[in-house]
């Protein structure tokens, strides 16, 4: 009797490997790459092109690049000659702004450095502090260590600004601590507000007050002609994007309000400016503002350029923002109603905390594009940064290095704006948690 | 003793009536605004009569004295400013027309190759879109015109593609049809096909809703799209010549031109906003939910069928808003032609006519109108078209 074949294992296997062709980095080739005949096609036409293209960029940058001298003479080979970097570098990064005061942009970088970095500590105890720095003293502290100049103060004047000013940012304090006086108190706001109004109608800082004035001169005049390059760059966006966002807050909420008039003028205002490009604001901007202005009052270009791109960024922060507060659910509002709030306080403690968080990624979007943008003021004559590459790359005794200029003015804008997207695709991640 | 009168909340001031307080501050805002506008006209004029320049639009009608190096229509220095100003604006239509089309297509090949299952496909384009989003468009334009386009050899050393096509420094030069006698039966041949292609569509659509017998009205079509025109070109005797550009003395003559400029503006924007539009086409392909793809392979759709009658029409109502922004921005780009000398409406008309005739308030408000009027439309009829394919809610 032949012996029946074993129908049942008695003891148990070991489980297989699994193919070899479907693990490790063959089986990732064979997945990513080679999944069928097309991939396969396409694989290689791709791997053929980036031959044809990477090996000529890599010899052109570093391999046949010349790195070091200082003339023209110095680029014999065939590649990039870097040296023309090398030699316009403090131009590029300064304008021609004066050498001996180039440390005062660099204080003002640092400033700016340090508070971003307090601001970004969580549980720093005075963060309130910092952002309140950030947003209004650093632009007074930062715009007189570049430019500098003659200060002609009246007294009377600035203890009229002083009370106003210092009163709303207390008021405004109060309220984030939850200060007694503050919860109990009405607005405060408008009679700052009307303080303003009445002293710009008296004549505002016109007005001279000569027996009260003090003159001082702590820092010589640099002026605003001599700025430029990434400096200028730096400048034009921080602006634009400082003075569009309170302005753009405003208009989103004009343009939500229920007030029929308050609207039409914020919708007009944002789709006008919408609906141009930044050049004819920027044309505009140095055509018209002159005409604007009561003789004898003259801006000089950067503030018409600056107040050209402010402008022009509002109508954009405002979409942004308005974005924000139609993502408020409307119970916010009716609780805030039912609270007793009136619009101010239900715009200012309940909907605008919520609707700004939700909507940083926007506005930080919304920063690229101005930082992007800003290489459009050279049209009307300011250098910044590409402004200042195309000029060396025009200079008589550097003709012909315009792709280094490009390449390296390039490799800046893309870290600040790539970074930048990477942190707002960071934060729209991690605020998309919440829910 | 008499009892206390009943408590009575005192009667609201005037002032905390929300409709008193509302028109309050609508007329404080008007007055406001009216003001502000009172204060730069009166400003403005006292400025111009100052300078003693005339304000209104008869200088449009003065000679203009200048020339311009690109033009779609006749245009000579004896002409006026409306002349400039309309050669100005059909530049400006040519550049974003062209690309326009150029930026879809390449836009939807990025979209698409991003969503390729091969990895270096896909991170070809994931490097395309990073870094051509986050560089500035005017850098882009520069780098293309002085930094490719100039640098290019003469025309004795043109970079030459089938001996037709030719590139040198002095611009494009293509083969440039020239139709001749008897060319419009193909024009109307195609219109003929076109119409009698609509009727078909809308006959087979009938014919399915009430028999479910499907028609391949795509083939059809084509075919009759291709095969009509043929013919009447075929009946005519091919009625259209090719003229080839050819090198006489130092340029070219002959065949169409495109001047350096209008090729470094059109390769410039179009590959920018092509990484913006890629991104959208991503965005909206992955936003077709995968039950969706899941239920068409249910009901046995095959992937041509499922591509077409399910994803793209969804991913299209997600594609289209984002996209007509982008139309928006390309158009208002174009604008950036005045750093490179393109003689579009900014350059001849805001630039040029404006510094010859110091006329800013007109000009600028000109211009403006322009662009906001091309938006306006742009995003009107975009408006129209997704209204067509939006969502019917039953």
């Amino acid at each position: 009797m032949a012996p029946r074949a074993q129908a049942v294992e008695s003891s148990t296997r070991e489980a297989l490997l699994p193919p070899v062709a479907t693990v490790g980095a063959v089986g990732w080739l064979r997945r990513n790459l080679f999944s069928s005949p097309l991939n396969t096609a396409l694989t290689f036409a791709v791997l053929y092109l980036l031959y044809l293209a990477i090996p000529p960029l890599v010899r052109w940058a570093f391999l046949d690049a010349d790195w070091v001298g200082t003339s023209r003479e110095a680029c014999r080979r065939e590649g990039a000659c870097w040296v023309f970097i090398r030699v316009w570098f403090e131009r590029l990064m300064y304008g021609l702004y004066p050498r001996e005061d180039l440390w005062r942009i660099n204080v003002g970088y640092g400033l700016l450095a340090a508070a971003g970095v307090l601001l970004f500590v969580p549980r720093f105890p005075w963060r309130h502090w910092v952002g309140l720095f950030l947003f209004v003293g650093y632009p007074i502290v930062a715009w007189y260590l570049f430019a500098g100049g003659r200060v002609r103060l009246s007294l009377v004047n600035a203890a009229v600004l002083l009370v106003l000013v210092g009163g709303a940012v207390a008021r405004f304090v109060a309220t984030l601590r939850g200060a007694r006086w503050a919860r109990a108190g009405r607005g405060g706001y408008p009679v700052v507000a009307a303080g303003l109004a009445a002293w710009l109608v008296v004549g505002g800082w016109g007005l001279g007050y000569a027996p009260l004035t003090v003159s001082f001169e702590l820092l010589p005049l640099v002026e605003t002609r001599l700025w430029g390059g990434l400096f200028l760059t730096l400048v034009i966006a921080a602006v634009g994007i400082v003075g569009s966002l309170p302005l753009g807050v405003l208009l989103a909420l004009g343009r939500r309000s229920t007030l029929p008039v308050v609207r039409m003028i914020c919708v007009g205002f944002i789709e006008v400016w919408r609906g141009v490009p930044l050049i004819t604001v920027l044309f505009m901007a140095s055509n018209m503002f002159p005409l604007f202005m009561p003789e004898g009052v003259n801006f000089d270009k950067l503030l018409r350029a600056l107040a050209g791109v402010t402008i022009f960024a509002s109508a954009y922060m405002a979409e942004v923002v308005r974005g924000g507060l139609q993502a408020i659910p409307r119970g916010q509002y009716e609780a805030a109603e039912a609270l007793g709030l009136g619009y101010w306080r239900t715009m200012g403690l309940v909907v605008l905390p919520q609707a700004l968080r939700i909507v940083i990624p926007g506005i930080v979007n919304n920063f690229i594009g101005l930082f992007k943008d800003s290489t459009l003021v050279l049209i009307i004559g300011l250098f910044d940064f590409l402004g200042m590459a195309q000029a060396a790359a025009s200079n008589a005794h550097w003709l012909g290095f315009a792709v280094e200029g490009y390449v390296f003015t390039g490799f800046g804008f893309w870290l600040f704006c790539f970074g930048m997207s990477r942190y707002s695709q960071h934060l729209e991640r991690r605020l998309r948690t919440g829910h | 003793m008499s009892r206390d009168p009943v408590e009575r909340p005192p009667l609201p001031s005037v002032w905390q009536s929300p409709r008193v307080r509302a028109l309050a501050f609508q007329g404080l805002a008007l007055a406001l605004l009216l003001g502000f506008g009172a204060f730069i006209v009166g400003n403005t004029v006292a400025n111009l009569s100052k300078q003693g320049i005339a304000s209104g639009f008869g200088f449009m009608g003065t000679t203009a004295g200048f020339g311009i190096s690109m033009s779609l229509i006749e245009y000579a220095e004896e002409h006026s400013y409306f002349r400039v100003f309309i050669v100005g604006l059909l530049n400006t239509l040519l550049v974003s027309a062209i690309g326009i089309v150029l930026a879809t297509l390449l836009g939807f090949v990025l979209g698409i190759m991003r969503l390729s299952p091969n990895w270096l496909v896909a991170k070809v384009a994931a490097v395309y879109v990073e870094v051509v989003r986050n560089l500035p468009l005017l850098l882009q334009i520069f780098f293309w015109y002085f930094g490719i386009l100039r640098q290019l050899p003469g025309p004795r050393q043109s970079v030459a593609l089938f001996d037709s096509v030719f590139l040198n420094n002095r611009g494009l030069f293509t083969p440039e049809p020239v139709p001749e006698p008897g060319f419009a039966a193909i024009p109307g041949a195609l219109l003929v096909a076109v119409v009698v292609s609509l009727g078909l569509a809308r006959w087979a659509r009938r014919r399915r809703d009430r028999t479910g017998q499907p028609f391949h009205t795509v083939y059809v079509a084509l075919g009759l799209l291709i095969g009509l025109p043929m013919l009447a070109a075929a009946a005519a005797g091919f009625p259209l010549r090719w003229e080839y550009p050819a090198l006489e003395g130092f340029n070219f003559v002959g065949g169409m031109e495109l001047i350096p400029e209008l090729v470094a503006l059109v390769v410039a924007l179009s590959t920018y906003t092509a990484a913006f539009i890629g991104e959208i086409v991503r965005a909206g392909i992955l936003g077709v939910n995968r039950g969706q793809i899941e239920a068409a392979q249910a009901v046995g759709l095959r992937r041509g069928p499922m591509l077409r009658l399910v994803v793209l029409p969804q991913a299209l109502r997600i594609i289209i808003p984002p996209l007509t922004s982008q139309y928006l921005n390309l158009t208002k780009n174009s604008s950036l032609a005045a750093a490179i000398a393109y003689p579009d409406l900014v350059l001849v008309f805001a630039g040029t006519v404006l510094m010859q005739t110091g006329q800013a308030v007109e000009i600028i408000c000109i211009t403006m109108a322009v662009y906001l009027t091309l938006s306006l439309t742009i995003s009107l009829f975009m408006n129209w078209y997704n209204r067509g394919i939006a969502l019917v809610e039953r």
